[in-house]
């Protein structure tokens, strides 16, 4: 093998007599995809921020390019060619893409900005890539993935040789996934090395060459992909056997008789159109679809948060209307927004005032029982294993797992009889997960009817009951048992309907072709 | 939901889990540090007299200012106080000298001032939650708005009123302290438990911490942006009786010209965050003491009255500046 573009040396990283990082040997070439695996808290964050030079390493030596550093700052590792796409994007919503990607190193003519040659770089930086993105376009009209893209593209300006990707596919579907690959692709291509973080075993598996595995701050492999399959990888993860994921399901046929929530034609003006579903107690429907689908559009309105122009919801067969989520609650309907920063926790509130944010009126006797809403804290955290210092510390501070436990007791808190999950796990650890897919699994033994709302499809598959594919504001299709599948699924969420005209044209026209 | 047994938490634990936190030790810390220096500073300070005059100076600006920690934390700002506390005592005035029994008068005046303070309270809100503008902007308007029509309905004279009763509202003392003082304080107990003890406070700080949150709670975001601003209004009304009925007289060019700014640097030493979301009422009632304290202390000294600007800016800058320091 070649000189190592980037390897690490023993590096280490200690705050106070807390070590979170220890003895990291890593060594990685020009042109090589590195996936590093870890659970939340396993210590990737630190890593990153040591090798993008945040961090001072308390030990160790950092190697790039043949030069040996102790320790980097932002803008040695940045000369260096280290470039880092951060989960939340750095990009100024109000600028046009070409602005964005040369934010700071404004190319000028003289002194003024040349707007043209930006506008053209950024174009051929684009195509190279094979990413459709008009360069005029304002970042805030830009689709999540289509803001990576932008990402990424600055990150070339930069002349970045070493690129790293913060969990990029989190916030995206399968389908934006796929592009993102082949922007991956493509920068090796260029030459450019990569540094791949995900959950995701299956996704490390199709992109990476080599891995390393983190596991309470310690490096606990670092070998080519192609010598391990998902269940190791899974298993040096989390440093136990996970049995299952998933919990069984149920064994014992679809539950029948008077659904818990029916909903019956439900439209909004240019978004869902006749939307029909049941869910029963004790079953989890799953409703799959691409980002963007109208899922979350369907939980909203169902909320009342929405406006709908025609339709009707039965709760136990009785005809509701909610103007307001308040309403929902009230009759024992409860949502969990896939937005838990921005729709679903009050970050500068603590825990208690959290948890007790839906129920507030059961804790008022004249004035709101502290005592009462501490003493229900406490029994969510023991349930739910919540992990916080103190019940007393902003919700903001605590990982993402465990806000999402916090927001859970939240709808929790009012006794719900249907919960409404939309993207129940969205960036948290494969443990949190498999507890949150533990309680769901009790919520419906109890005979509460959940909807979830999911874009990883293993999730849909293994969690749901029944579920329903979702495209473009209408129900493709429900599917059921074995036809819960990855194939099924995208068939229709992609949109089976036009690969099937495609292939009829493509017929007639090869058929036309024909003397 | 069972309820759960009360348990008895030994008193030290419950003072540990009191609020105690910079936000509110460091502007207690100043004022305890400043009522120190005051006393070394002027031998009159501590005078039963000078004291007794501070605390009815303050409890002016310091009711408009517990009001203005509801709209601060709802994620709003009222600038309309100042004019509202004009045109609202020129309303008082006008009640108090078409009727003629004065007890009677004194009554139905008082109530014009809490009603019309509300009214007014009202149309901010109105503006900000149904007409969807920025508290800001509404406020900068009707600043404008309600300082002219005081002016316009006096002719910008000053108005009396020979009501023999009326001033013993403002003026009277009750177990020899002043009643505005009286007000002030009773006002801000009631107001920190509202704030603090109730869902409706609960709902205040949800709704400026994050709107949208609330929203998806299913909190009525519109109303308690209203209500916030109702509240706002009633304390102009409140603090309207005190300062007209201790001069007699109502003068709309002067009257509460720049109390916005005092009861917005008020709430801001006193920790609330401007931006909404966290406050605390005690923290104001402690910005207003520091702000009256400093007044009080420039004048006893003899320093330039056109310094004390200078001074209480200066104080308010400090206070915001330790607040960044600990949320970096």
């Amino acid at each position: 093998m070649a000189e190592p573009l980037l390897r690490l040396e023993g590096v280490g990283k200690s705050f106070g007599p807390v070590t979170v990082l220890e003895d990291i040997n890593l060594d990685i070439a020009q042109g090589e995809v590195l996936g590093i695996l870890g659970e939340n808290g396993a210590g990737k964050s630190t890593l990153l921020k040591i090798i993008s030079g945040i961090y001072t390493p308390s030990a160790g030596r950092i190697h790039i390019g043949g030069s040996a550093f102790d320790a980097l700052d932002p803008i040695s590792a940045r000369r260096l060619g280290v470039a880092m796409i951060p989960q939340e994007f750095n990009l100024v919503a109000t600028l046009k893409v070409y602005e964005n990607v040369f934010l700071g190193q404004e190319l000028r003519r003289s002194s003024f900005l040349d707007h043209a040659r930006m506008r053209e770089q950024t174009r051929a930086l684009l195509e190279s890539l094979d990413v459709h993105l008009d360069p005029n376009q304002t970042i805030e009209r830009l689709s999540v993935a289509q803001k990576q893209m932008v990402e990424v593209a600055r990150v070339l300006v930069n002349d970045a040789r070493i690129v790293i990707l913060d969990e990029p596919t989190t916030v995206l579907t399968s389908h934006e996934t796929a592009v993102l690959f082949r922007v991956v692709k493509a920068l090796v291509d260029k030459g450019v090395t990569v540094l791949f973080i995900s959950h995701k075993l299956r996704e490390v598996k199709a992109l990476c060459d080599r891995l390393l595995i983190l596991r309470d701050g310690r490096q606990v492999e670092h070998c080519a992909v192609a010598s391990m399959n998902e269940e190791d990888m899974a298993r040096k993860m989390v440093g136990r056997e996970l049995a299952q994921i998933f919990p069984d399901k149920p064994t014992d046929g679809a539950p029948r008789g008077t659904p818990a929530l029916a909903v019956r034609g439900l439209c909004v003006e240019g978004v869902l159109h006749d939307i029909d579903f049941d869910v029963h107690r004790g079953e989890i429907l799953g409703l799959a679809g691409l980002v963007g689908a109208g899922r979350t559009e369907i939980a909203e309105t169902i909320m009342g948060l929405r406006r709908k122009s025609a339709g009707d919801l039965l709760i136990d067969g009785e005809p509701v209307t909610f103007k307001s989520p308040r309403d929902a609650h009230a009759r024992g309907l409860a949502y969990l927004s896939e937005d838990r920063q921005g729709k679903g926790l009050q970050l500068s509130f603590n825990v208690m005032q959290n948890v007790t944010d839906l129920s507030l009126a059961r804790y008022v006797r004249g004035l709101i029982r502290h005592g009462l809403e501490r003493k229900r804290a406490e029994e969510y955290q023991s349930r739910l294993s919540i992990k916080a210092a103190h019940l007393a510390a902003p919700v903001g501070l605590l990982s993402g797992g465990n806000q999402q436990k916090v927001y859970f007791a939240k709808l929790l808190d009012i006794e719900p009889d249907i919960l409404l999950l939309d993207e129940p796990t969205r960036g948290i650890d494969i443990s949190a997960k498999q507890q949150i897919y533990r309680l769901i699994r009790e919520l419906t033994a109890q005979g509460k009817a959940v909807v979830v709302i999911s874009s990883e499809l293993e999730e849909i598959i293994g969690l749901a009951d029944r579920a329903l594919v979702i495209r473009q504001g209408r129900v493709a299709a429900t599917l059921e048992g074995d036809d819960i599948n990855e194939e099924r699924i995208m068939l229709y969420a992609a949109g089976a309907w036009e690969a099937d005209t495609e292939r009829r044209a493509d017929n007639a026209r090869s058929q036309g072709a024909r003397p | 939901m069972n309820p759960l047994p009360q348990r008895t938490t030994p008193l030290a634990q419950r003072f540990r889990r009191l609020p105690w936190n910079a936000a509110i030790l460091a502007p207690l810390a100043a004022l305890i540090l400043l009522f120190v220096v005051s006393s070394f500073a002027s031998e009159y300070f501590l005078n039963t007299r000078n004291l007794s005059n501070v605390l009815r100076q303050v409890s002016y600006t310091g009711i408009i200012a517990i009001g203005m920690t509801f709209v601060i934390i709802a994620g709003g700002i009222d600038l309309s106080v100042g004019s509202m506390v004009a045109l609202v005592g020129v309303a008082v005035l006008y009640v108090l000298n078409t009727i003629t029994d004065p007890l009677q008068a004194v009554i139905l005046a008082m109530l014009a001032a809490v009603v019309g303070g509300a009214l007014l309270g009202l149309f901010n809100g109105l503006l900000v939650t149904r007409g969807r503008i920025a508290a800001f902007v509404v406020t900068l308007a009707t600043m404008s708005i309600f300082r002219s029509l005081a002016l316009y309905f006096t002719d910008a004279a000053e108005v009396t009123t020979r009501n023999p009763l009326f001033s013993e509202v403002g003026g009277g003392f009750v177990l020899g302290i002043p009643i505005p003082v009286w007000t002030f304080f009773l006002l801000a107990i009631v107001s920190h438990v509202l704030l603090f003890h109730t869902a409706f406070g609960r709902h205040v700080c949800a709704v400026g911490a994050n709107a949208q949150v609330a929203r998806y709670s299913g909190i009525r975001v519109e109303r308690v942006v209203l209500s916030a601003f109702l509240i706002a209004g009633v304390c102009v009304g409140l603090s309207a009786i005190m300062l007209t009925s201790r001069l007699n007289s109502v003068s709309p060019s002067d009257a509460g010209y720049f109390y916005e700014l005092d009861a917005i640097a008020a709430v801001v030493i006193g920790g609330t965050a401007l931006s909404g979301g966290r406050g605390t009422v005690w923290g104001t009632v402690i910005g207003a003491l520091i702000l009256g304290i400093i007044n009080n202390m420039l004048n006893l000294t003899g320093v330039s009255p056109y310094l004390q600007g200078l001074v209480k800016g200066a104080v308010i800058l400090l206070a915001v500046l330790l607040q960044y320091k600990r949320t970096p």
